[in-house]
């Protein structure tokens, strides 16, 4: 089989707007993920019994169930329910939900880490519980792993294929399409391939600077 | 006029270890009272509960006149923090936000808390950092200052809040000898100038005699003996109290109880 380059140049233009979409999903999902992770870290952490039980139990069930089995579920049960949204916007739901239960594991080692100390430090000068949150214990918790968050959200980006299995015309979707009509599936496979290896790589790239900025901040006592 | 501080019967547990057991003190307004003992005496304790940062199983805490603690109960979160205003706490370890500069250390709880305004609060801020001799420190992050430095932002900080009550725990422990010095002059300048109430839990004997209205010797959980310096340093009545001054004043014949 030869690769066929002017085949492969025909087919790129729609594989770039493929990829456009699939840049939106995640960055998205990305948005998803990581604040709708932090709001789960922190009731996690502070909710009580009740309230803190469930965002475990949340983040334990998503954890523990295949993105596609909810990506599916979203998308054929959901409209049984009464709600119909987009392929798009369900696929961007589906990423954010599941990484969101990623993300807030890895925020709740960041507020593990600031020693209990700080906390009380805070309290005794009369910190009500938002203000201890949002300027002691956060800006303290978050620095240290932002890149193990970007690292899941690499793992997002890589993932975001699956959603052509809801018919979202991302990046994965369309080169089957091309390949469908013009039974070659050499070419547009190996694009998408490509592109996913550059952008990957260069995310790496980016979170590996993250590291050396925030990752060895030595932790004062 | 009611007191500062007052415990009735205070006991506290943590699990199956006795901290307090039939606890009472009561600390007048404005007194700078000085509390000493072995480690593991209940001292720190003391210090924990006032601040609210621990509650108990028996007894009472009132903190100017109000009810903080009564039994194992918990007052709701909002009494909590409204009581916590009136007291301030300095920490052996300073506990300083490693985020923030030495001034917002001090002036970040007045802005947050209070509401004052930020220009009002650095200006205030300002102020405490040259009252503890640290007006070039500004702008230094915490980790950028020796311990000796820290603990006097970390005063600075509590002073910021204006408490009526100030608990100092230990708060020379953790410094290298040669800071020790510079930080109890601020204390001592604090303790001659201000109105405030003061509790101080301290291995240093000598300042604790120069500062103290009254000092408290403490050893499990309850309190031995207590007096002004001269009489507790000087003549104690209790065996116990004088077998701890001897280990902690002739540290080469005891050391291990001293500490």
């Amino acid at each position: 089989m030869n690769f066929d380059w002017s085949y492969a140049l025909e087919t790129l233009p729609g594989l770039l707007w493929g990829l456009v979409v699939t840049l939106q999903a995640t960055v998205l999902g990305m948005l998803l993920a990581l604040s709708l992770g932090l709001v789960l870290a922190v009731l996690r952490h502070a909710g009580g019994r009740w309230i803190g039980g469930a965002a475990r139990h949340f983040i334990e069930f998503v954890r523990s169930t295949p993105l596609l089995i909810q990506l599916y579920f979203l998308f054929y049960v959901m409209p049984g329910l009464g709600v119909t949204l987009s392929p798009l916007v369900t696929g961007v739901l589906a990423l954010g939900v599941h990484y969101a239960a990623y993300c807030a594991e890895v925020y709740r080692a960041g507020i593990n880490a600031v020693p209990r100390g700080q906390w009380e430090a805070a309290a005794s000068l009369g910190y009500p519980a938002g203000a201890r949150w949002r300027r002691i214990i956060l800006p303290q918790a978050i620095p240290p792993v932002i890149p193990a968050l970007g690292n899941y959200l690499i793992a997002m980006f890589k993932d975001t294929p699956l959603l052509s299995a809801i018919t979202v015309m991302e990046v994965l979707q369309v080169a089957k399409i091309a390949g469908a009509e013009s039974f070659r599936y050499l070419e547009p496979l190996t694009l998408v391939g490509v592109m996913f290896l550059v952008l990957s790589l260069t995310a790496s790239r980016l979170v590996r600077r993250l590291e050396a900025r925030y990752g060895r901040q030595a932790r004062p006592a | 006029m009611t007191s500062a501080l007052e415990f009735t019967g205070v006991a506290k547990r943590y699990a199956d270890l006795k901290v307090l057991e039939g606890f009472d003190l009561s600390v007048p307004r404005g007194e700078k009272l000085a509390i000493i003992g072995p480690s593991g005496s209940g001292k720190s304790t003391v210090l924990r509960i006032a601040m609210a940062l621990e509650g108990i199983q028996r007894g009472q805490v009132r903190l100017l006149g109000e009810t903080l603690w009564d039994g194992a109960g918990r007052p709701p979160e909002k009494t909590l923090r409204r009581l916590r205003l009136h007291a301030g706490m300095v920490f052996q370890h300073f506990n300083l936000f490693p985020h923030m500069s030495a001034l917002e250390n001090v002036c970040c709880a007045p802005v947050d808390v209070l509401g004052v305004p930020r220009a009002q609060a650095e200006a205030q801020g300002r102020a405490l950092l040259e009252q503890v001799g640290l007006a070039d420190k500004a702008n230094s992050a915490p980790e950028q200052l020796s311990g000796g430095q820290k603990q006097r932002v970390a005063i600075a900080r509590a002073l910021a809040m204006e408490p009526a009550v100030m608990l100092f725990d230990e708060v020379t422990s953790a410094l290298d000898p040669e800071m020790v010095g510079e930080v109890l002059s601020v204390l001592r300048d604090l303790a001659e100038r201000s109105e405030m109430t003061m509790l101080l839990v301290t291995h240093e004997m000598q300042f604790a005699a120069e500062i103290a209205d009254r000092i408290v010797f403490m050893d499990g959980g309850r309190v031995v003996e207590q007096g002004p310096p001269e009489q507790l340093l000087g003549r104690p009545g209790e065996a116990r109290t004088r077998a701890f001054l001897s280990s902690v004043l002739q540290p080469g014949r005891d050391a291990a109880a001293a500490d």
